[in-house]
């Protein structure tokens, strides 16, 4: 038979006895196996290079001395913690709006993809969902200065005119450059990653518990209430957290929409109260040298330990649920 | 749906429902009411018309379906109503941005602004353009995607196929943290680390490149692990059993089948931090000419380019939308390209 | 081109888990020995041992001794991708590797290994691998399709075109025929009896009358019950174990009076 006349096969004499080799597959094999073994531990050495890198460079402006910091002329405080809490708060009263205004949305639309629109266009509808994602964000800044602000202007004449007795509404002034309007941007930039992960754990919502709710008549929303939100819910908590600490990194849109200010104000409508710390950094940082360097490379380190406690917290409920429903 | 038997109506009495087409009879109804009502009060905008109109049908259509036909159908009415304007709403700013960007871009877009630099341009002088960011954007993201790339699918592997135990566990987890990192943190760190090794002084496109790649691996490491994961494990144990070891095997076999999820992947990373600003803020600035020298002295990148003529206003606001054109149109092709690749060029799956 | 293996003592674990529990067989050179018992008696997992395949799955190894003319496949010197090279394998559900064209698929155990060889002795050695496959007469002019074009049946036989194409001593198959259709099914059978005189074959099998029909040894495993490991029970000449088995369990099986 054919196969009993072997054809010359280059390169394999020793090919009748197991060869004497302990290696496993060889020295290419190891070297192989190391070389991705070293990539995963360079991902461990960058994030402590980032953290001790930052810790470095930051560690005069933590210890300096409150005449040393009043020599940096945008130094409005004697202590640096001084100087960073309204930069923390302004950071984080401008995530938390966009988080309130996006949550909501966020979770209407992955319903609506997931479980409301024909099923041939859900996927299609994803996608234009995702291309608010790829949009850079020095885009955004633009479209929010120039476009946003000023469409926005009518509005908040009126909120000001009509319910200013809130003090949050109180004293708006145009041009709109006020931390709603950069929250507003803030909510539409994080609007597609926490739609993204809300529309995933929507679309793993037992199949037949939805069938079970609609088999005893309820109404869509019924069936939406009872089997897909509660399922829904960590994974939406999880994802907002994800989508906070997006909006609190974010750099642009704040730098460019809004007018800063070092305050711990709630005046919503006002321009010149507040200012995030990333954007704080873009514009002094140009400009900056020796200790004031150092004291924005310190208000980094706080931004960096912020966000890493949020995406934490979120992948901690990420994990949670995976354990709890078996589900990954 | 509507009929009962006789026995059950004394249980749920069988209402009456809305006909099918009333939720757009309710539409139309609403538009031209809130047409009507803007146009004696003041006058009527589009956005105004649909924002009141809006409000109008929702009222309208969940007060008469809980008279016609109940609470519980009229608050799946309304559900229904509010989940799809949570839709539409969602789109108000694409469109808008979309339509802004190309309607502003387009004054100032042309051959002669991709095809000029900065040098000699300043006060309202119209010429200027953008060669020299082009290149530097993709000078400066081709070295980052030649930093990450290697390490990102390397370290996907690891975690693919090597991994077990503490390690690739908190290989996996220091990954996602990574991903959560601010991009201004990054660009900090990409500039204490040079500014540390060459003084204070230095800037490069480098310094850029690096902050990028940190930005850049955590997306690269997990759309390549997903791919991987989707190669069956029976192309493996094929691979084993004719006697490949496993290193080849992951080369030739396993790669090979994911190359396409993976080239994809890595083109949608490039677009994602292709328009990342701040980093390359604080680390390359911006200059007026081509800077081909990656390693010394400033470079022009479109998304700092977009920022500097934003904020020195005038015509920069001119050349600012231009630039944010170009940058979207390089996005927008990535994309397109980077879906195409995964639907021609995946290997057809075996049943 | 064909060896006999001794097995003795043999227990595979994965993790803590015994899986299979002191088998000790012999498995003779030319012939066909079926493996048969009920789901999850270990017959898969012993027969991925005979070729260090079990060892892919972390966690799992191997105690006790499989002596193939002489040489332990798991002495400490033995690399378990040569221990592959020689005993080859054939799985469950056709594999063909989905980028490659047929040709390629065949030339895949050389090709993958970076070996070179030359146009000539390349189509030669597809040509009659795939008429030891009995596939040659039915791919030959498109052999630079994608395997995934063929049929099932024909995806499973240019499956053992490509592992006879390594020249291996042993042939395992673990239940190849499960996912075909009977006509393919008889084609694969067929196959064997003709390949039996060059290899050893090894099959799994859940088919009584395939284990029957093929094979001239066979082996019955058993398990006492879920958590216990798999046993062999009994193995002897296939015509013996099917009319006048030693062990009653062997007989409820064969005879279906089985769970």
């Amino acid at each position: 038979m054919a196969v009993l006349s072997p054809p010359k096969v280059g390169g394999r004499p020793d090919q009748q006895e197991p060869r004497a080799r302990r290696s496993k597959g060889g020295l290419a094999g190891r070297l192989f196996e190391y070389l991705s073994v070293g990539a995963g531990l360079l991902i461990l050495v960058t994030l402590a290079a980032v953290a001790g890198f930052l810790v470095l460079r930051a560690w005069p402006a933590l210890t300096a001395s409150p005449e040393e910091l009043q020599e940096i002329s945008w130094f409005g405080s004697s202590t640096f913690l001084g100087y960073v809490g309204p930069l923390i708060f302004g950071t984080l009263l401008a995530s938390l709006l966009a988080l309130l205004i996006a949550v909501p949305l966020a979770v209407g639309i992955a319903l609506f993809i997931s479980h409301y629109a024909p099923r041939r266009l859900a996927q299609s509808l994803g996608y234009v969902i995702d291309l608010l994602a790829a949009i850079p964000s020095v885009v955004y800044g633009l479209w929010g200065a120039l476009w946003l602000a000023p469409t926005l202007d009518p509005a908040f004449r009126w909120m000001t005119d009509f319910l200013g007795w809130i003090p949050l509404f109180e004293g708006y002034q145009p041009p709109a450059k006020n931390v709603l309007t950069a929250s507003i941007v803030l909510a539409v930039m994080i609007l597609p990653i926490i739609t993204a992960v809300a529309r995933e754990v929507f679309l793993q919502a037992p199949r037949l518990h939805e069938e079970a709710a609609l088999a005893l008549g309820a109404t869509r929303w019924e069936m939406v209430r009872m089997a897909v939100l509660p399922f829904g819910r960590s994974g939406v908590i999880s994802a907002s957290m994800l989508g906070l600490g997006r909006a609190l990194g974010e750099t642009m849109a704040v730098l460019m929409i809004l007018s800063p200010g070092f305050l711990y104000s709630f005046f919503l409508l006002k321009p010149g109260q507040h200012q995030s710390i990333a954007a704080n950094i873009a514009s002094k940082f140009p400009e900056a040298s020796g200790l004031s360097v150092s004291a924005l490379i310190a208000t980094g380190l706080a931004l960096f330990v912020i966000t890493l406690a949020v995406n934490m917290f979120a992948r901690w409920i990420i994990s949670r649920r995976s354990e709890f429903s078996g589900a990954n | 749906m509507t009929t009962t038997t006789p026995e059950l109506t004394s249980v749920t009495p069988a209402r009456t429902r809305l006909p099918s087409w009333s939720p757009w009879a309710f539409a139309a109804g609403s538009l031209v009411l809130a047409f009507l009502v803007l146009l004696v009060l003041s006058s009527p905008t589009p956005a105004g018309v649909v924002l009141l109109g809006a409000v109008v049908y929702a009222v309208a259509l969940t007060v008469t379906s809980r008279v016609v036909e109940g609470e519980r159908r009229a608050n799946d009415r309304l559900a229904t109503t509010l989940v799809t304007f949570a839709f539409a709403l969602a789109l108000v700013p694409l469109v808008s941005l979309l339509w802004t960007v190309i309607t502003e871009g387009a004054a100032r877009f042309g051959p002669s602004f991709l095809n000029t630099n900065m040098v000699g341009v300043f006060g309202e002088m119209t010429e200027g353009g953008v060669y020299h960011a082009i290149m530097g954007t993709l000078y400066i993201t081709l070295a980052a995607a030649a930093i990450s790339v290697p390490i990102g699918i390397l370290t996907a592997i690891y975690l693919v196929e090597y991994g077990r135990g503490h390690l690739a566990r908190g290989v996996t987890f220091l990954v996602d943290v990574m991903t959560g990192i601010p991009s201004i943190v990054a660009g900090l760190f990409a500039f204490t680390l040079f500014t540390l090794v060459f003084g204070p002084a230095y800037r490069a496109g480098i310094m850029g490149a690096a902050a990028l790649a940190v930005l850049m691996t955590p997306v690269v490491i997990r759309s390549v692990e997903e791919m991987l994961r989707l190669v069956p494990n029976e192309l493996r144990e094929a691979a084993y059993a004719l006697g490949v070891p496993k290193w080849l095997t992951i080369i030739k076999v396993v790669l090979r089948t994911a190359i396409a999820g993976i080239v994809t992947g890595v083109m949608l990373a490039v677009a994602r931090v292709i328009g990342e600003t701040a980093p390359l803020l604080l680390t390359v600035g911006i200059v007026a000419d081509v800077n081909w020298d990656l390693f010394d002295g400033r470079m022009a990148t479109l998304p700092v380019y977009a920022y500097r003529q934003y904020s020195q206003g005038g015509i920069g606001v001119e050349r600012a939308w231009a630039a944010a054109l170009t940058l979207i149109l390089i996005v927008m092709l990535l994309n397109i390209v980077a879906r195409l690749v995964s639907r021609y060029f995946s290997p057809k799956a075996s049943r | 081109m064909s060896k006999r293996i001794d097995v003795s003592d043999l227990n595979v674990y994965y993790s803590d888990f015994l899986a299979v529990a002191d088998v000790s067989m012999t498995i003779e050179e030319r012939s066909v020995t079926a493996l048969i018992g009920p789901s999850g008696c270990g017959k898969s997992t012993f027969l991925r041992t005979l070729n260090r395949m079990h060892e892919v799955i972390p966690g799992a190894r191997v105690e006790g001794k499989a002596v193939m003319d002489g040489q332990d496949l798991y002495a400490s010197d033995v690399d378990p991708v040569e221990v592959r090279r020689q005993v080859g394998m054939v799985f469950q559900r056709p594999n063909p590797f989905p980028t490659m064209s047929i040709a390629e698929n065949v030339l895949a155990g050389v090709k993958l290994n970076n070996r070179r060889i030359s146009k000539g002795d390349a189509s030669d050695l597809v040509e009659s691998s795939l008429q030891g496959a009995n596939l040659w007469t039915e791919v030959k002019d498109r052999l630079d399709r994608p395997g995934s074009s063929l049929s099932g049946g024909q995806q499973q036989r240019l499956c053992i075109a490509r592992a006879i194409a390594v020249k291996p001593d042993v042939l395992l198959m673990d239940e190849p025929c499960s996912a075909l259709d009977p006509i393919s099914t008889l084609a694969i059978e067929d196959l064997m009896a003709e390949l039996k005189s060059e290899y050893t074959i090894v099959i799994v099998t859940h088919n009584m009358q395939q284990a029957a029909r093929v094979s001239d040894r066979t082996a019955f495993f058993n398990i006492a019950g879920t958590g216990k490991p798999g046993r062999l029970i009994e193995m002897d000449e296939t015509s013996t174990m099917f009319s006048s088995p030693n062990v009653q369990a062997t007989e409820d099986y064969i005879s279906g009076r089985f769970g």
